[in-house]
Formats: C-alpha cells, structure tokens, sequence
C-alpha cells in the first residue's frame, strides 16, 4: 500500500467517513459541471427535493455541444440550444457561477478552470468528464465521475470512492527539439497499455516531467485516463506556483505564502512508498503517433504499421481490426501516409502554447491542397490572446480556418464532423471508431506541432523536418 | 394515477403483477440506445422497451391495457444484462416498476435498480415459472410483497423470495440510495470542510 505520496495526503485531507459497504466517502473541493452530463443529475436532485450544497465549489461552463463557426443563439441545433438553457437555468436556480456563451472565460472545461485559477494543488476534483485527470496536473486528485455521481456531489459535495493504488512513473532525460508532451504521453500509454492503469492513479515525475511547463503537464495528465489511469498527477513546484499566481481565483495578499508552503509540504515524500515504480527515458523519445483505433496503438514517425501477428497474443486481435478499420497494412510506414483534416484543439492540446507551437511550424507556409485544417482554440481566453501574438494571422494565412472555443472535432457533438472514411491528423486524445463523427472516420493522434506539419504537406510528416535551420 | 418514486423504508410493495418471459434480456433491449442522448431521464419511461413494443403492435405487455397501473414485474434468467448504463432502471422506473422477482440478474443492473429503490429479488426457476403462470393466468390480482418475510403473496398462495443482508439492511433502513448515506451525517462533511486549508483562507493550525 503507498504511503507518504501525494495521493494518500490529499485523500487524508479530504475524507469524510467510512461507508457502510466499505468504500470512504470523500469531499470534493471542486465540482466542475457541463452542459452534457450535468442535466440529469439536476433532475433526480429536483425528484428527491434535495439542493446544491455548496454552489460555491461547483463552477459550470458550456464546450461540448458549442458550434465553433457562429456561436449566435439559439444555436441551430435545437437539442444543442436545449442542453444550453437547460445548464443556465440550473446554474440560475441553485447559485452556481456559469461561464457562459458570450462570457470572456467560456471554454472547454479542463482549459477554463486552470486558467481561472481554480485548480490549485491539493484539491480533489471532479467532473462529469473522462478528462478531468487533467487537474493532476497541479497537484491535485482529479477524477471523471458518471451523472450519479455529479447527483450526489450536487447534494453532499461528496463521492463514494475506493482508494487507488499509487504508480510512480519516472521520466529520466529531457525531450528532444520536436518532441512534446503529448509524444511522451502517447509513448507511455504505448508501452503500459490502455488497461495498464485500471485500479492505479499514475504519478508522473523525474527530470523530464519536472522541465515540463503547466500546459505540457495537462497534456500528460490529461491522457492518464486513456492509459486506464482514473487520475494522474504530478508534484506541484514553482513552476506549478508561478503559473497560479495572478490569476483570478489565485490566493492572494498573505494567504499566497501560506498557500504555498502548504502546496509545498503535500509534494510527495523522498521516502513514499508506491504500489509500482516504472522508469523510462524520455531523451530516447521520439514524435510519436497512434496509427490504430485505441490511443494505445502508437508508433514513432520512423517505425512501420505493426505485424498483427508479431504482437504479444492479447494485442493481435484488436490490431487485426485496427488494419482493417484504418485501411492500414503491416509494415507501411507510418510517414509519409495521406491525410484528409488537421485539426489542432481539445483539453489535450487546444491552449496557448500548442496553439503557438503549431504556429511556428505553418509560418511561411501553405496547407497543402484539397486538405481541410482548422484550429479551435480550448477557451476564449486562449483566442484572445493568441490574437493579441498575431497567431491567429499566421493559421489565416497558410490557410487554416480559426474558429471559436469549444470541444468540437474532439468528439464530435456539434457540426465539426469527419466525413466517410475521411482520415484526420489530429491533436486530441481519442482515436476510437468514429470518435470524430463519422462511423468509418479515421483518426491518428499526434502533437500540434505534427498537425500542423501534416497540414503542410498533406501527409504524416516528421515536424524535426521544419525545425532544422 | 402517477405513483411516487421510491423514498425512503422499503418495507412492502402492493399491486398489479405481469411478465417478461426470456433469459439474457439486455439492457439495450430495455431502452435503445438512440433514447440516450437527453437532457432528463423523464421521457424514457414511455421509451422502455420500445423496440420490442413496436415489432408486438401494441400488444407487449407494457401496452396491454390491463397491465397498466402495474407495478411488479416478473422476469426469468441473467435479466438485465449488457451495458451498465443507468438509464434501463431508470425507464422501467419511470414507466411504474417498483419491484422485479426474477431467476437472476446482472450485476449492475441489480446495483443501478438498489441505487433508484427498486429491489430485485430471486427465485429458483421452478418458483418463478410457477408464479409467472398464475400471475398470467388472473391478471386483475393483487400481489403483496413483504420485505421482512421476503415473500410475495396473492392471498392464497405465498413465494418465498431471497435478498442479500446488505441489500436487505439497506431496504430496511431506507438507505438504499448512495445519495442518502452520503447525506446521513452532515456534520462530518462539513467538518471535512472546515478543516481544508484551501477553503479556509489556508490557515494551517486548524
Ligand atoms: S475536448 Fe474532447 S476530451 Fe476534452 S472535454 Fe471536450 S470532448 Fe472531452
């Protein structure tokens, strides 16, 4: 059992009781709510008279079914403008903030809150999102929850839960030029596997992790959850403090000393004991890309479509159906590969620096002919001050689209859509059969920077080959 | 007549009864997958089964005019198998089932019908195939379910049911749903509360 780390100190902090049938009732700090899995939870608190406990902790906003071209209401999908209202009007009733449509700090859920300033280390939060292990990323125990449990939240502002077990993942070495955070996640989950971290919360930490800067880090935690892992997270340290400070909801005046030292001392113990320790280089990592149907299925640019039938027996299966499904053949290179869409976005990789990253890879160039790229900034705070850099100009005029905040191509539920068998370059997390819209789309997951490079030529391209002067 | 929904001590259930004959029937034939994307789960209750509804024209039990206002439902094998998605429950919930008798159920489904107050007790299959035949055969009989001596009842003839003693307890108590344990002792979350630094302007000697 892990002792001394930063998992077992904040859920020390945070519980509340043990429960009847064995599992600890746990206190959330942060409740963050959205247009999709929030509705129903509010009516089965209205059938069971129950209200908002506290409104304060939770904070809404609205991402998932936003349209990203003309965002004037009523949206033109009704059930999108019915989802919309039905929030506002349950942000309205209990007393809950809403950063609404029109407001300068809507965004995708796990962009906005940090921009906010309302992540900081050692909190629990939960959202009724996959992704919200993006919090970790601070310092916190964060972790998606069902619409149940955002009920129970709602009424008690706490959660059932089991206790994880903790898996240190060290990273040694630093990355390499053209190498980002989200290649060194897509290689981890590579090599742990999508199951690997069922049961586990993943600490990431070492050389590599720690010259990581907070965006780099959400991207790592983000995708904890695509390894299997309910939350990951990563120590806080100054760089974790200098990102907070300033910000709207940061302590301020002689709280920020106080909160600092307290941050400090939840950092995990040089003597914590984990359940599991991994080690890996982080130097030796190159751009890594998913060329399969799970975000586990991923390759270095310079390695070939696996061998179905040269893979351990319990992978084979699923990378049969992988070819097949990415009309893929076993040892094709990867590089070099047609694509049809680039899309640069998502929590994963829609914020200021990948936006900015990806742009200095377009500067000077044009996309490609006959392909489709857009970016989609994750917050309105992003667009704007991608704007103020002039960002949004280089994508212009190399002849991407840029359009407004919301989760859009990531999975689809407002009009961003792939089509057919389209296959897409994308900067999200999820590559699953038809996560982009379409029930044949094709998905293959890399970093910004890739995206953009793709765009450029039309094609699985090396970003090292843009960097080298 | 609208019946409320579960609150509470589950102690007894009284009402109509009918069936749904068929082991292995699955969570995706309760409620189609296309009626999941909603903004509340109040419209599923008409959407319960609808599939099948449709292929039977008006003539699957939950159509069947004297099946309305029933609130007992009697399944066979494995019911309620497939996805763990709440919203089957939800719609048998909604549609008037306070209580299902059957030979075994998924796991989850079981979880998720405890977690609304809707208890799921079993029987062997003779028993259940016996209880089925006579609730088909008088459909205007009232049934009575009683929880203490795990048993169902039309007067004449008495079915001994089994219950797990978790769930029993849980019945019993009233504290069947996660919401209400959560809520049962208020003081401590807020004592949880008051000794967080983050939400008390980070004093530390608390
Ligand atoms: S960007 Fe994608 S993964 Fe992130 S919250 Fe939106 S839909 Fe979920």
């Amino acid at each position: 059992m892990s002792s001394g780390t930063l998992y077992d100190k904040v859920w020390n902090f945070h519980q509340v009781k043990e429960l009847p049938g064995g599992s600890t009732q746990l206190f959330i700090g942060l409740h963050l709510i959205h247009e999709v899995t929030s509705p129903q939870a509010f009516s089965a608190l209205n059938e069971k008279n129950l209200g908002v406990k506290f409104p304060n902790l939770t904070v809404a906003t609205v991402d998932h079914i936003v349209p990203t071209s003309n965002q004037q209401r009523p949206f033109s999908d009704p059930l999108a403008e019915e989802m919309l209202v039905t929030l506002e009007n349950n942000c309205k009733i209990h007393g809950i903030k809403f950063h609404g449509i029109g407001s300068d700090s809507q965004g995708i859920v796990h962009v906005m809150a940090p921009e906010l300033g309302l992540t900081q280390p050692g909190m629990t939060v939960a959202c009724g999102d996959s992704h919200t292990s993006t919090h970790g990323a601070f310092g916190a125990i964060a972790f998606g929850i069902g619409t149940s449990q955002v009920r129970d939240v709602l009424a008690s502002q706490s959660l059932a839960m089991n206790k994880l077990k903790v898996r240190r993942i060290w990273v040694d070495g630093a990355l390499q030029k053209g190498v980002y955070a989200k290649d060194l996640i897509l290689h981890i989950i590579r090599q742990l596997g999508v199951k690997g971290g069922v049961g586990f919360a993943y600490e990431f930490a070492g050389p590599a992790i720690e010259k990581l800067s907070m965006e780099g880090r959400m991207t790592i935690c983000n995708m904890a959850i695509e390894g299997g892992a309910r939350c990951g997270y990563i120590n806080p340290d100054e760089t974790t403090f200098r990102y907070i400070q300033g910000k709207e909801n940061a302590p301020k005046g002689q709280e920020w000393d106080k909160a600092v030292s307290w941050w400090k001392s939840l950092a995990s113990d040089s003597k914590a004991t984990f359940d599991d320790e991994i080690q890996l280089d982080g130097s030796s990592i190159e751009p890594t890309i998913t060329w399969g149907i799970t975000p586990g299925q991923g390759i270095s640019i310079k390695e070939t479509i696996p061998n179905p039938e040269l893979l351990p027996k319990n992978e084979q299966q699923i990378a049969k159906d992988a070819c097949k499904y990415m009309n893929l053949k076993p040892d094709e290179p990867i590089e070099g590969k047609s694509i049809d869409v680039c899309f640069i976005g998502s929590c994963t990789n829609g914020r200021l620096s990948d936006l900015q990253e990806a742009s200095k890879i377009v500067k000077g160039h044009s996309v490609a002919t006959g392909i489709r790229a857009f970016v989609v900034p994750g917050s309105q705070k992003v667009a704007k001050e991608a704007k103020e850099k002039g960002i949004d100009k280089i994508f212009l005029k190399a002849g991407f689209e840029w359009r407004e905040p919301g989760c859009s191509m990531c999975l689809a539920m407002n009009p961003d859509k792939l089509e057919g068998s389209q296959i897409s370059a994308s900067s999200s997390n999820r590559n699953f059969k038809g996560r982009q819209g379409s029930a044949n789309g094709r998905t293959l997951l890399m970093s910004p920077a890739m995206v953009a490079a793709a765009a450029i030529n039309g094609k699985v391209t090396d970003v090292r080959n843009f960097l080298q002067h | 007549m609208k019946q409320e929904f579960p609150k509470g001590e589950i102690k007894s259930i009284q009402g109509l009864s009918f069936t749904i004959r068929g082991d292995d029937i699955d969570t995706d034939r309760i409620i189609p997958a296309r009626f999941l994307k909603c903004v509340s789960f109040s419209a599923l209750g008409e959407q319960v089964f609808a599939d099948d509804r449709k292929e039977l024209n008006g003539n699957h039990p939950f159509d069947l005019d004297h099946n309305k206002g029933a609130n007992i439902l009697i399944v066979n094998d494995n019911f309620g198998c497939g996805s763990s998605r709440e919203h089957a429950p939800q719609a048998l919930m909604r549609w008037g089932i306070r209580l299902i008798i059957g030979e075994s159920f998924a796991e989850i489904f079981f979880g998720n019908c405890l977690a609304l107050g809707i208890p799921c007790l079993t029987a062997s299959k003779e028993k259940i195939v016996k209880l089925q035949n006579l609730v088909e055969k008088n459909k205007h009989q009232i049934w009575n379910f009683n929880l203490k001596s795990l048993s169902i009842s039309n007067q004449k003839e008495t079915f001994k049911l089994n219950l797990g003693e978790g769930t029993y307890n849980m019945l019993y108590s009233g504290k069947w749903d996660a919401t209400s344990q959560l809520l049962d002792e208020e003081e401590k979350i807020n004592k949880t509360f008051n000794n967080l630094p983050y939400l008390n302007n980070f004093k530390l000697d608390i």
